[in-house]
C-alpha cells in the first residue's frame, strides 16, 4: 500500500508539469505560431540534426561497443570511462570542451580552419557534432551491455559453418541485440533532440542555421512566451509518441517473443 | 497473530527527504528590512558594481549585497516570474519599462555608456569603420534584439546604412566579449566600458559620436524592497559621489 501511494505521488510529480503546460498553451493561436518562420526553422533543424546525430552515433558507436565488449586490452576501463564521460558531464562543459578542440583556436580546429577553411562553430555541422558528442554514450551503453550478455553459441555455430565474421555479425549478432540497438538509437536520438548547453556554447545560436528547438524555446521565453509554450508542447508530443511506439514488443529479444 | 511492525527504513528515508525539502523551501514572510539584498544588474555593469559592492559593504557594516548579472532582458523576465530581487539596474529604458508593475516607484538614470566595435587584439583585420563589419569573410556576432546591446547595435548599424549578417546571437554582451577574446569571432559591437574592461585581451575601434548612441542605464527599487533601507542606501550610493567615481573609473559617462 505505501508503495502504491508513493508511486502515485511520483506519477503526479511527472504529470503535473506536462498538464500545467497543456493548461497554459494558447490553443487558438498555436497553429499560427507553429507555422511562423523561426518556429518552422527551429523544428526542422532539430529533427534533421538529431536524426543525423543518431545515425552518426550508430555508425561510430556500434563498432566501439563491440570492441569494448569483445576485445580485452590494457586500459579498457579507462577508454570506456572516456567514451561515456559526456553522459555525466554538464552539457555546457561539453560545449567548452568541444570549443577547445574544434574551435577556431582549438587543438584540431585551428589547423582545420587555417589549412582547409573549415569552421565548425556557428555551423549546422557544429550542431550535429555537439549532439553526437552527448548522445552517443547512450547507444554505446545499451549495445555494449547487450553484447556482453549475449550467448555466443549461435555466433560460434555460424563461424564453424563457414560464415565470415561480418556475415555472422550482420545475420546473427545484430538480430539478437536488435532490442538494445533500437532502444539505444532512440535514446541517443532523444538526447540529441533535447541537447541545449553544448549546442548554444559550441555551435552558437542563429535562427535557421544553429538555433534548434530548445534554443528557440530559450529565446522565446523572453520575447514571445506563447511561442516557447507551443514549441515545448510540440517537442514533448514528438518525444512522447516515440516512447509509446517503443513498445515492449520491440524491446524483448526475438527468442523470448511469443509467436 | 503477530502485530505488523512498521519497517524503520521507509520512515527514515521520508523524514530525511522532508528535512531536505524543508531546508530548500524559501522562507515565508521574508524580512522586509533585511541587510542582505540582491541587486540584478546588466552584465556590462559587472566590473563597476563588483567594485561598488566592496566599497559599499566596507562603509555600511553588516550589509551584504548579492550581485546577479545577465542580459537586462533575461533579468527582467526573472523579475516578472517572481525572482527575489531588490534592486534592478538595466542597460536600457525599455527593459526597465517592461518590469514597471514590479517597481516601488520611478526609476532614475544613474549612468550612460556609448558603443564601440570590439575586435581581436591588435586589430589584425584592419577594421576601421562600421561598414567594414559588412565584409563577407568577417565573423560578426551580436545579441538578440531584445537584449539592450542587440537593440542599440542594430540601431547604430541601420542608421549608418550598413547591413551585416551575424554568425550568432549571444545571450549577453559579455558573451560577445568572450567569443572575441577567445578568437572565435572577429568583431562585435559592445559598450565602450567592455573594451576598457577587456584590457589588452582585445582592441577597440571607436564609433564616431554622430553614428553612436548614448545608452541610458536606469536603476530602480523593486516593490518587495519598498521599505528596505539597504536597498535605498545602495541606490543613493550609486547615484552619489562614490558610486559615480567608480563608474567613471570603469569608463561610464555621468548622466
Amino acid at each position: 500500500m505505501p508503495a502504491i501511494a508513493i508511486a502515485i505521488a511520483a506519477i503526479a510529480f511527472f504529470a503535473l508539469p506536462f498538464l500545467g503546460l497543456l493548461w497554459r498553451v494558447p490553443w487558438s493561436s498555436a497553429w499560427g505560431i507553429i507555422t511562423e518562420a523561426d518556429s518552422r526553422d527551429a523544428l526542422r533543424l532539430s529533427i534533421e540534426c538529431s536524426l543525423l546525430a543518431a545515425l552518426l552515433s550508430v555508425i561510430l558507436g556500434v563498432p566501439l561497443a563491440w570492441v569494448l565488449a569483445r576485445i580485452e586490452f590494457p586500459g579498457r576501463s579507462v577508454v570506456r570511462a572516456l567514451c561515456l564521460l559526456s553522459l555525466v558531464l554538464p552539457p555546457v562543459v561539453a560545449g567548452v570542451a568541444l570549443f577547445s578542440a574544434y574551435g577556431r583556436r582549438g587543438m584540431l580546429g585551428a589547423p582545420l580552419a587555417d589549412w582547409f577553411g573549415v569552421r565548425l562553430p556557428y555551423s549546422t555541422a557544429g550542431v550535429v557534432i555537439a549532439q553526437t558528442f552527448v548522445a552517443m554514450p547512450f547507444l554505446i551503453l545499451t549495445v555494449e551491455a547487450a553484447l556482453r550478455g549475449l550467448d555466443r553459441g549461435p555466433e560460434e555455430a555460424a563461424r564453424t559453418l563457414g560464415a565470415t565474421s561480418w556475415y555472422s555479425f550482420r545475420r546473427v549478432t545484430v538480430p539478437a541485440i536488435r532490442p538494445a540497438l533500437i532502444a539505444g538509437t532512440v535514446l541517443a536520438w532523444a538526447r540529441a533532440l533535447g541537447e541545449f548547453g553544448a549546442t548554444i556554447t559550441f555551435a552558437g545560436n542563429l535562427p535557421g542555421t544553429t538555433q534548434t528547438a530548445p534554443l528557440a524555446v530559450y529565446r522565446a521565453l523572453e520575447v514571445h512566451p506563447d511561442q516557447a509554450l507551443v514549441l515545448s508542447v510540440v517537442l514533448i508530443v514528438i518525444s512522447f509518441l516515440v516512447l509509446i511506439a517503443l513498445r515492449d514488443r520491440w524491446l524483448t529479444p526475438p527468442s523470448e517473443q511469443s509467436r | 497473530m503477530q502485530p505488523r511492525r512498521i519497517s524503520r527504513l521507509p520512515v527514515i528515508i521520508i523524514s530525511l527527504a522532508a528535512l531536505l525539502l524543508g531546508g530548500l523551501l524559501p522562507g515565508c514572510g521574508s524580512d522586509g528590512n533585511s541587510k542582505s539584498i540582491t541587486v540584478a544588474a546588466a552584465s556590462s555593469l559587472s566590473g563597476a558594481f563588483e567594485a561598488a559592492k566592496a566599497e559599499f559593504e566596507a562603509s555600511h557594516p553588516g550589509t551584504s549585497i548579492t550581485l546577479a548579472f545577465g542580459s537586462s532582458s533575461s533579468l527582467a523576465q526573472q523579475i516578472l516570474d517572481g525572482a527575489r530581487i531588490d534592486v534592478f539596474a538595466s542597460a536600457d529604458n525599455d527593459t526597465m519599462q517592461s518590469v514597471n508593475r514590479e517597481l516601488a516607484g520611478r526609476s532614475s538614470t544613474f549612468t550612460t555608456n556609448t558603443l564601440e566595435i570590439m575586435v581581436e587584439k591588435g586589430n589584425p583585420l584592419g577594421i576601421a569603420t562600421l561598414s567594414d563589419l559588412a565584409r563577407p569573410e568577417l565573423v560578426y556576432i551580436t545579441c538578440a534584439p531584445e537584449v539592450p546591446i542587440g537593440k542599440y547595435s542594430a540601431d547604430v548599424l541601420s542608421r549608418a546604412g550598413v547591413t551585416v549578417a551575424p554568425s550568432s546571437l549571444e545571450p549577453d554582451v559579455k558573451g560577445i566579449v568572450t567569443k572575441i577574446t577567445s578568437g572565435e569571432a572577429d568583431a562585435g559591437i559592445v559598450y565602450s566600458t567592455d573594451v576598457v574592461a577587456a584590457g589588452d585581451r582585445a582592441s577597440g575601434v571607436v564609433i564616431p559620436m554622430r553614428q553612436n548612441v548614448m545608452a541610458s542605464y536606469p536603476i530602480a527599487r523593486l516593490y518587495r524592497a519598498r521599505h528596505n533601507t539597504t536597498a535605498a542606501a545602495w541606490i543613493d550610493f550609486i547615484n552619489g559621489a562614490e558610486g559615480q567615481t567608480i563608474l567613471t573609473r570603469f569608463g561610464f559617462i555621468a548622466p
